[in-house]
Parts: C-alpha cells; structure tokens; sequence
C-alpha cells in the first residue's frame, strides 16, 4: 500500500487544474492552459502552468536571450567557431571586460565593448525580472519579500559588476562572464587586495551564508522530523498549536535551551539569507576604494594574530635594488 | 524493505559520486607536512603515488671515472675548443663522453660533429651545446643564489633528450577572431599544464622571455589605496602573475606554501626562506632567456623554431621536472668541476655563435662585451639554414607548456 512520506511523495494527490485566483480586470492575462508532470509532482506541484509573462516578463527574457548570445557567441569566436572545441571547453571561456586602459569609456567592440552591451542587457534583464517579482506580488496581495530578497542578490551582482567599476574609474574592474574566469577572478581579487578573509564584511557575508545553511537544515530538519505529526502545516499551527509544534519546541529547548517559533523561524531563514548579499556586497564594495590591502588593515587594527614561524623572517631581496619586482 | 533498498541505493550513488570528485585531487595516500606555524595550515603535500614515479626519474647516473688533470691542454692539442680549452686532454674527453650520455646517448659523437673532424663547425648543435656549455657554466657561477653549490650540468635539463623534454615557444595568439569578436587577451582556454586554470595560457612570454619582463608583484603594500600606485596592479594583472605562480608552483612539485604564507601572499617577513631562491630564479630564467637561448635563432633549423619562428626557451619546468631540488639537490659538479669554474667565454654575450673561433672578439675571464642580439642577427639566417641539412631532427620540436 502507498504510503506518505514527506519529500518523495509517491502518492500525488491530483485534482482537477488550478487556474488561480482571480485577480482583477486590469492586469495581464495568464497565458496557455495546464499540464499535469509526474515527477515535477515527485518534488513539487505535479501541476505545470498557467504561466505569466506580461510586458516586464517579455523583456526581460529578450534581454537576458540578447546577452546570453552575445557570451556565447564571442566564446564560440574564442575557439575559432569550433563547435566541439565550444563544448569541450565551455567552462573555460569567458567574455572579458575591457583592459584597464580604457577607464570608463565605451570601448571598441572587441576590447571590451561587447561586455559592456551584455553586461547592460543581463542588468536590464534582471532589473526587469525583479520588476515582475514585484508587479506579481502585488498582483496577488503578498508582501515584498521576494522582491526584497531578489533586489539583495541584485545589489551583490550591480556592486561587482557596475558600482564598484565607477568608483574605481575603469571597467577593467569588473568580473568577466564565464564560469572558471569568473571564480579565478574571485581568487585574483582576494589575492590582488592583500586577502578578503580579512575584510570585515567578508567575514560577516561568510557568517550569514553559513548560517543560512545551518538554519536551512535544522528548520527543514525539524519540519520533517515533525511532518508524522501534521508538523508540516507550520503556519496553522502558530495560533492552532499541536502535539508537532510541542515536540519540534520541546526538542529545540532540549538541545539549546531556546527554540525559534513556527513564525520566527521564517524571519532568521529570510534575514540571513539577504544579508548575506548585502553585507558580501558591502565588503566588495570597500575594496580598492577605502581599503587596498585587507591583512595589512586587519594588522593596523589587531585583528591579524600574530604567529610564531619555524624560520628566521625572510628579507624581501628586492630591497635596495632598483627593480622592487 | 522498498525503503531500505532505495536507501542502500542512495549510499551507493552518493560513494560513487565521491568516487569520482576523487578524481579532481592528488591520488591518495597523501603525506602533508606542516611547513609554517600552528593553525595557519601551511603545509607541503605530496602524493606518494607521484613521489614514487619522480623518485625513478630522478636518479643521477653513476659519474665517469675521474681523469688526470695532468698533461698538455685541450686547446694545445685540438682546433677550435672555445669553453673546455684549459681542461687537460684526458678530462676533456671525459667531460665530452659525459655530455654525450647526457644529452645525446642515442645518436652519440655525432649528434655535434661531423664526419671526422671534430673541430669544424658545421653542424648547429655544436654552436648550440657550446653556447649552452657557457651557459652552464653561468649559471653555476653567477647565480648561486638561486641553484646553490649543487649547481647545474647539462644533465639537470636534458636526461638523455637532445632536445629536454620542457621549453617553451611564444605561442600565436589562440584566440583572436579580428573584426568585432572579443579578444580574450590570451586568456580563458583549457590549460590543463597549467593546472586546469583558466588564466593566461602563455604566461612565458610576459615573464620569463623578454628582457624586461613584465612585474609580477601585484599586491599593495599599503592598507588603504594611494591613487598612483594603483595604475599597474590591476585584478588582471593578478590573474597574470597568478598563471605563472601555478606554473612555478606544478614545475616544482610544491603548492603555493611552500614559498609563501598564503594569509598574505606578498609579506616577506613571514614567508618561508625558499621564496627568496625561487625570487632569484625568476630573475635568472628572463636573463638565460634573453643572453642564451633568444640569441640562437637564427642558429637552428627551421623545424627546432617555435610557430612565430622564435628559438626554444626555458621555464622553471625546463630543470625542475616536478621537484624542488632537480635530482633532490644531488650535486654533480664535485664530478665535474669544470661546470663549476667560468670558462673563458663564460658570461660573455659578444659571443656570435656562428663565427668560428679565430673571428671571435679576443676574450680574456670574464670581460664584458656588446650586445650579442645585434651581432647575432647579422648573419644571414638562410645561410645558416644551410649548413644544417645534414643533421636529422630526431625530436620534433612542440610547445611544452
């Protein structure tokens, strides 16, 4: 006989499809009908559809569309057109921004003008997607957590790419399109400004990202541990609390003494989760414009533990040389 | 019991996965040694597997008999004997078998010399080995800091090969379509000699080969900016210097803390002492380059060139083949001291490899001279190429990089 379980459900409870709420004459229509999907049932709602573009929809995927083939084509240009070389190498390929000669100016297309026109309609693109994370909750009588949480990552993305570019005065800056360059400029970074380890804000976007990690196992954890219960209908049961909630608490109050609410638990989850952009963000934005070497900051102000090596300290033999190389 | 099995079949697909991210890694067992201090977590590892195979490659062959340094000198008796001339006749022949079951044990005497002269210049290996002998014998005289009192011989970058297994060329740029596609700057292709980055492919070229060398120093010394400091240490300036540090990095066969303290990769004060020997490699390799190797050009045959037709080039690979100390800091030159000792030519570049010894400049020690680039380039390369028909190029000459 089927039973339930709570993440692989194998009984898939299907009614009959569900157009949505109504929601006034004046917005956009939802397009196409409905399809019912076994295994996006497996994970999820077996129900596929209706979707919703709208104008900010549209434009938003002609202009991420726009910049995902102007990456790709100039990596396929990289390999000299070679389909297979394309595919064999694709993590390795980039779109790079301009050198550093040409500051803030629009290069020409091959030095860096082509990243510039991708990297504006990618931002144009998810400036309009967040539009309509935006438009749709309010269609549908949320709150703006979403957008708000999306517009946190979007902060991260413009301070890399765009922000910090303009205070340091050159595009040379920014980080290249490309899935190995974009992480070997992550380490030249670092490395560039003296360790990001020591940059404070680093340390707080470490903290909130590992952190969201640990609440992210122990909530689903615990919602799990409890869904024998009827522990996965959380929320009801804030003002309706049952025999899951008494155990999910009593086992938290257990272990650490305190236990997060069914309520407060989704504000740790979501406050964690966008401060880990925006404090990331802030730190990245520190860089190379107040700080230029993170450890010799983190020695100025204590925070760089002094240790004791097993050799005499080396001499920098450039020293009194003229090439101090 | 369905849920068990899923289960058992879950744990096997998670090991498998493990299995294979094992691949991305230094094949275990591997031995880590602490290098720095508690809780800095510099350490050197080194996969035993690996240690093993380097351990077979780098025995050093028993050395010839000694030879009487007594009797007439090489000079007195043979034509032409430009760097070994004040060797006696018994240590010259020694020295010359020994260079042949260095670097040419297959193709013996006649690798170099032709028919039964010895003394005549006509094949470009004998101008080059010459050249290399007086480099050789540079390095060991002018550059302790970096090899040390163990020195170098022909053997440390040869093994047996005419042609040593590690150089490099400048490479033709990989990537550059023209018109509007972008130009990727000779960056973000599949290296995986360069340990799979994808940062400059060629780091060579900007750091080792041309006299003045581009700067590798690219980390701030100051906490907070100052504007005018910054112009040259962009982060793709760091990329660059990070290509060749893991190019240093895989032709020593050390990981980055070997020579440095990875908290702050520039302070001196707190990086391990090797940082200094392999900082006066990186200023010896751009000189051999440039005094040596660059110069004899128009010397080879066209099939020894590199695609833009520029001669074979050292890197740090070219003597180091994956260990620290090339043969474990073995020294060979209490054996043959005659590497050890500058010869008459040795640091001097007026030296024009392609004229025969009585059109030389007249040298005495070391005597500085012009430069050799401009009396090189003067003999016309087409006639060079002639005389080398004879040889037969045994080795293709491919870009190791």
């Amino acid at each position: 006989m089927a039973e339930y379980q709570n993440i692989f459900t194998r009984v898939q409870v299907r009614g009959p499809g569900e157009a949505g709420i109504p929601i006034g004459p004046d917005t956009d229509k939802r397009i196409g009908g409905w399809t019912f999907n076994r295994l996006a049932g497996m994970i999820g709602n077996a129900q596929i559809g209706p979707f919703y573009l709208g104008v900010t929809g549209s434009l938003s995927i002609l202009c991420g569309f726009l910049a995902f083939e102007i990456i790709g084509f100039n990596m396929l240009a990289s390999v000299n057109w070679d389909v297979v070389e394309f595919i064999r190498q694709l993590f390795w390929l980039a779109l790079e921004p301009p050198p550093p000669q040409y500051g803030l100016s629009i290069p020409p297309m091959a030095d860096g003008g082509w990243w510039l026109l991708a990297g504006f309609l990618l931002t144009l693109s998810i400036l309009l997607w967040w539009t309509r994370t935006f438009l749709r909750a309010r269609a549908l009588g949320l709150g703006y957590h979403i957008p708000w949480a999306f517009g946190a990552a979007i902060w991260l993305y413009l301070v890399l790419g765009f922000i910090r570019p303009l205070l340091m005065g050159s595009w040379s800056e920014a980080v290249p399109f490309g899935i190995f360059p974009h992480l070997d400029w992550t380490a030249a970074f670092s490395i560039r400004y003296g360790n990001l380890f020591y940059n404070p804000f680093h340390m707080l976007s470490i903290a909130f990202l590992y952190g969201s990690a640990v609440l992210f196992g122990m909530h689903a954890g615990t919602i799990l541990a409890v869904g024998r219960y009827g522990g996965e209908r959380e929320i009801e049961q804030i003002t309706d609390r049952g025999t899951a909630t008494e155990r999910a608490s009593l086992f938290w109050r257990w272990q650490m003494g305190f236990n997060a609410s069914m309520e407060s638990i989704h504000r740790w989850a979501w406050w964690f989760a966008i401060l880990t952009p925006i404090t990331g963000g802030i730190g990245i934005l520190l860089t190379g414009t107040v700080v230029d070497n993170w450890y010799l900051w983190g020695v100025k102000h204590g925070i760089a533990a002094e240790y004791v090596y097993p050799y005499a300290p080396t001499i920098d033999p450039a020293l009194g040389t003229e090439a101090m190389q | 019991m369905t849920t068990y099995t899923t289960r058992r079949a879950s744990l096997f697909g998670l090991l498998a996965g493990a299995t294979m991210l094992g691949g991305c890694f230094e094949a275990p067992p591997v031995v880590a040694k602490q290098v720095g201090a508690d809780g800095v977590g510099m350490q050197t590892l080194q996969s035993t597997e690996l240690a093993e195979a380097l351990a077979e490659r780098n025995v050093l062959p028993e050395p010839i008999k000694a030879a009487s340094g007594e009797g007439p000198k090489a000079k007195d008796v043979y034509q032409n004997v430009q760097v070994l001339g004040d060797l006696s006749v018994a240590e010259f022949t020694r020295t010359m078998t020994a260079i042949t079951a260095w670097v040419s044990p297959e193709q013996g005497c006649q690798y170099c010399h032709v028919g039964n002269n010895f003394a005549e210049d006509g094949v470009y290996t004998k101008i080059v080995s010459r050249r290399m002998m007086q480099m050789t014998q540079n390095i060991n005289a002018e550059w302790q800091d970096h090899v040390g009192d163990t020195g170098v011989t022909c053997l440390t970058c040869h093994r047996g090969q005419p042609v040593p297994e590690y150089i490099w060329f400048d490479s033709p740029e990989q990537n550059r379509q023209g018109g509007m596609a972008a130009n990727s700057y000779g960056q973000n292709h599949a290296n995986m000699a360069l340990g799979s980055v994808s940062l400059l492919d060629d780091p060579f070229s900007r750091y080792l080969g041309a006299e003045d060398p581009a700067q590798i120093r690219v980390i701030s010394n100051t906490a907070l900016p100052i504007r005018d400091v910054r112009q040259n240490l962009s982060t793709q300036d760091t990329e660059n210097t990070y290509s060749l540090m893991i190019h240093l990095s895989k032709a020593i066969g050390q990981n980055c803390t070997f020579c440095h303290n990875s908290r702050s990769f520039n302070d001196w004060s707190e990086s391990p002492p090797q940082r200094v020997t392999a900082w006066h490699g990186l200023k010896m390799v751009p000189a051999l380059n440039s005094a040596y190797l660059e110069p004899l050009g128009p010397v080879y045959p066209a099939a020894r060139l590199g695609p833009l037709g520029d001669a074979p080039k050292v890197n740090c690979t070219t003597c180091h083949q994956g260990v620290n100390k090339p043969y474990y800091g073995v020294s060979m030159l209490d054996d043959y001291p005659v590497w050890r000792e500058p010869g008459p030519n040795a640091a001097i570049e007026a030296v024009d490899p392609m004229l025969p010894a009585s059109q030389q400049p007249e040298q005495e020690g070391d005597g500085a001279a012009e430069d050799s680039a401009e009396t090189t380039s003067s003999v016309a390369p087409s006639a060079t190429h002639d005389t080398l028909g004879l040889l037969e190029v045994e080795t293709p000459a491919g870009v190791v990089r």
